[in-house]
């Protein structure tokens, strides 16, 4: 439980580093999430046995990182804790897809090995963007540049309070279990009988609380519209900040750099 | 017309499960006054608190903030003039800094930049908490949180203040403090606590409810030497009304 809970207090950590002051911080957060958009569908569109070709774009999490002081170190650890779930996703690729995609000496690289892997940087890719856009944007923030985009403000207030509430469901989650370890004297408790009854006391409980707190909400005024804090606009900045990554992400997207470098390389060695 | 009267006439209400909660309960609290209401656990104090800003809906009955009664159309006017703080500060304080739950309220209200960072430093320095502006809520211990918690509520400048057990929780030092805070309120003030201490300390008048109706409401000094009552309603006098327990020992008087 003790790892639940750092999670979740890390991920209170990731929210305050929007508070930061870096060039990228005081940005709109409408040009952020632009850029976040078009960065996370050139990656996602490469193709799946795709793995040179995503390379170029570990530029975009570089630059930002560097220039907005995130610390890099907290972020590759989030991203460490999320690798698991991405390697049991494609687990089955080299398995089923034995397509022979290349050959180093003896040993031949199949399209199942290929796409996993493919699939584990792009997922570090798309991850790592959106973590950075949380680090230097704020959660409340990003869901008020998406309605100010036009998303339905329905939609926006459910992602918030989807994040408000992930954190009351990982405190009662790390509260109940302890209870239930304690009692349990080392043991098994009384198996799934009793987890299927904590789940549901849990989800119960969860549920009690967040209509506390949003009766707390109600009280202080809220009326279904979260409040940034950093007031922006959208101007020459944000404007130049959206057109120069957009076009170099494209670029990346539609020209294979790695292939060209790797071409000019050989060339001069040749 | 003052905002600070709070008039509660025949409310009643009855949960989803059929618990009736609240039977028939009026009373009228005027300006400036501070009012505790007391009961056992379960005689429906918090449910009871909860009607005034309109967390709860009355089953029936109706609640009037001066001459405004409460109703949809008038709740985000009557929000803003009943600062409520919870019992559990934790259910108060949902965003990443101490700033930010502060700013929460101003920002709701349509401030925007200096003005909310005013209201949120003056609502800080009143409970004696600018220092932990930049902190986690979560990171603060009881008394800290429910300083801020107050200072929430403060930082919408409410007419009245209604609280919810303000100093449970706490050790004796931190509800020193708290009570020291809330004597310097001069809002309307309405308590639901199990503290009669602090109530002999800073409310003048007591409303005992007990099994959802109210069994008394007088001036507190009085309503604290009627043992019959308190006995009645599962209450015990506050320690300083208690003979003190060293100095009746083998005198033959046994401790109320």
């Amino acid at each position: 439980m003790i790892s639940i809970n750092a999670a979740v207090i890390d991920l209170k950590r990731l929210e305050l580093l929007a508070d930061n002051d870096s060039p990228i911080h005081t940005l709109d957060a409408r040009a952020k999430v632009l850029v976040t958009f078009v960065f996370i569908v050139s990656v996602v569109s490469c193709d799946r046995y795709e793995l040179a070709s995503l390379f170029p774009f570990f530029i975009f999490p570089a630059v930002i990182i560097s220039v907005s002081n995130l610390p890099w170190l907290f972020l590759a650890r989030k991203l460490a804790l999320i690798s698991p779930f991405v390697l049991m996703v494609g687990f089955f690729n080299p398995v089923f897809d034995q397509t022979e995609l290349y050959q180093i000496g003896h040993i031949t690289i199949t399209g199942g090995w290929a796409s996993l892997a493919s699939l584990f940087i792009r997922s570090l890719l798309t991850v790592g963007a959106a973590f950075i856009l949380i680090g230097t944007t704020g959660f409340a923030a990003v869901c008020q540049a998406l309605e100010r985009l036009g998303i339905p403000q329905l939609f926006t207030v459910q992602l918030l309070f989807l994040h408000r509430y992930i954190f009351l469901l990982a405190d009662e989650t790390c509260r109940v279990s302890r209870a239930r370890e304690l009692r349990s004297c080392g043991k098994r408790g009384l198996g799934v009988v009793s987890f299927s009854s904590l789940v549901g006391h849990l989800l119960l409980r969860t549920w009690q609380q967040a209509t506390r707190i949003h009766r707390a909400m109600l009280a202080r005024g809220f009326v279904g519209q979260f409040h940034a804090r950093r007031q922006s606009s959208f101007g020459v900045a944000e404007l130049c900040y959206l057109l120069s990554w957009s076009l170099l992400l494209i670029t990346l997207r539609l020209v294979d750099i790695s292939e060209i470098i790797g071409k000019a390389v050989t060339g001069i060695l040749k | 017309m003052s905002h600070h009267i709070v008039e509660v006439v025949h409310l009643k209400h009855i949960y989803p499960d059929g618990t009736i909660a609240i039977k028939d309960v009026s009373f009228r609290v005027t300006h400036g006054e501070s009012v505790a209401i007391i009961g056992a656990n379960g005689a429906g104090k918090s449910t009871l608190l909860q009607h005034l800003n309109g967390c709860l809906e009355a089953t029936s009955g109706q609640i009037r903030i001066g001459d405004t009664p409460l109703s949809k159309g008038t709740m985000p006017d009557i929000r803003r003039t009943i600062g409520m703080v919870f019992q559990n500060p934790d259910d108060q304080l949902f965003m990443p800094t101490v700033f930010d739950d502060v700013a929460f309220g101003p920002l709701n209200l349509g401030l925007v930049g200096p003005e909310v960072e005013k209201r949120v430093s003056e609502a800080l320095i009143q409970v004696g908490a600018e220092h932990l502006s930049a902190k986690p809520p979560y990171n603060l211990s009881g008394g800290e949180k429910k300083r801020v918690a107050i200072a929430t509520v403060l930082a919408m400048t409410p007419d009245i203040l209604a609280l919810d057990e303000p100093t449970s929780g706490l050790d004796h030092f931190a509800r020193r403090q708290i009570m020291l805070l809330l004597r310097e309120f001069h809002h309307t003030k309405i308590f639901t606590t199990h503290d009669l201490d602090m109530v002999l300390e800073l409310c003048q008048r007591t409303i005992i409810l007990h099994e959802g109706e109210i069994m008394a409401d007088g001036p507190t000094g009085e309503i604290f030497q009627n043992d019959e009552l308190l006995a009645a309603c599962h209450l015990e006098k506050p320690f300083a009304l208690q003979q003190c327990p060293v100095c009746i020992r083998g005198t033959g008087i046994s401790k109320p």
